[in-house]
């Protein structure tokens, strides 16, 4: 399973959510099925779009937020398991891509190589009780429909190839970003 | 020396008063009778972290919400979190308003404080954040209020600096 097939499958269920990702690959792929104004693209500061999706979902718990992450920004901010589950948004659907690479920097293997670490493991012993472990793309579908659907927090963890897009580049620069994902949170509230 | 019932009180009153209803924070010493009105408080939104860089995507959410929030931290904790000020807030302009307990510095007793208080203001500067330091309980509601003020026009961190003037007494 290649993570571009798990953001295309939930592409369209993501018109209506609050959306971060991390950096590189991720982004891009999520970038190049199509920018939406609900997409916020963290491409540095590894580690923190979880925790900017926990600040998101605690304030705004009428939105279903939804952070891309991936196993190497996963393992610079292992505390935020905890914090998700003390705190404990309902609202907040957090994906994992696994692929056991800092693939974006250079390739190297991550901790979670050869399932030395188990990340659905440390999420569930942080306190989470919804955590789903998915291998195949039928059982992510079937984890992002349950997530989607319960009140959360939900963590999915998903194995996915080493693989990334052949280019990178956004027309969209990153205050931009910051600006416009603001401004459309501030006008859904208005409009609600 | 303990840590003043009063000042921490016009601390917590001063926050309220600029408006802020959302703190993130991880405890510390001359901040645990603050952070206990805070968490008493059944009109603010509370957020511990585990780390202080932790509580910079924290900051950044509650902004992208549009929730006015504030940052608890001790001056090591703002050392821990350099990172994420550096390439989350000030990268996207992401305004960030931190209280930050000034250990290590004038007075300090205890050794393991001494690195990190000597180097604070110096990481300030370097990094551009404006900062003042509060000592007067007098003042310090307003430097609160102007300290988030000046975070949300220029879309960039400041730091208020608690001092021991402000955050200790000798009974």
């Amino acid at each position: 399973m290649e993570r571009r097939q798990c953001i295309e499958l939930i592409y369209d269920e993501l018109e209506e959510k609050v959306v971060v990702t991390i950096m590189g690959a991720c982004a891009q792929e999520l970038y190049d099925l199509g920018h939406r104004e609900n997409f916020f693209y963290l491409q540095h500061a590894m580690g923190l779009a979880s925790s900017i999706g926990i600040g998101i979902a605690l304030h705004r718990p009428e939105e279903k937020v939804v952070v891309l992450d991936g196993d190497g920004s996963v393992l610079m901010n292992l505390g935020t398991f905890a914090t998700m589950a003390r705190y404990a948004p309902t609202n907040l659907v957090h994906v994992v891509f696994d692929n056991g690479s800092l693939l974006s920097t250079g390739g190297f293997d991550s901790h979670t190589t050869s399932g030395i670490t188990d990340l659905a493991g440390i999420a569930r012993a942080s306190g989470i009780e919804h955590v789903a472990d998915a291998d195949d793309l039928m059982t992510f579908g079937e984890a992002m429909v349950e997530a989607f659907e319960r009140e959360g927090p939900s963590v999915v963890v998903a194995r996915v190839k080493a693989v990334g897009p052949d280019n990178y580049g956004m027309d969209l620069h990153l205050p931009e970003n910051a600006f416009r994902f603001a401004r459309h949170l501030s006008d859904r509230r208005s409009n609600r | 020396m303990t840590v003043s019932y009063e000042n921490s009180k016009i601390v917590f009153e001063g926050i309220r008063a600029a408006g802020i209803s959302s703190v993130s924070a991880l405890p510390e010493t001359w901040l645990g009778l603050l952070l206990q009105r805070i968490e008493s408080d059944p009109d603010m939104t509370l957020v511990q972290v585990t780390k202080e860089e932790e509580a910079v995507g924290i900051a950044a959410g509650a902004y992208f919400a549009g929730e006015p929030h504030l940052m608890l931290m001790q001056n090591h904790g703002f050392l821990a979190a350099i990172n994420g000020i550096v390439s989350l807030a000030q990268l996207y302009h992401v305004p960030l308003c931190m209280l930050i307990a000034l250990r290590g510095h004038w007075g300090e007793p205890y050794p393991w404080h001494t690195r990190g208080g000597i180097v604070t203001e110096d990481v300030l500067r370097a990094l551009d954040i404006p900062f003042e330091y509060a000592r007067d309980p007098a003042r310090v509601a307003q430097q609160i209020r102007e300290g988030y003020t000046l975070s949300r026009s220029s879309l960039w961190p400041t730091a208020l600096l608690l001092t021991r003037d402000l955050m200790e007494e000798y009974p």
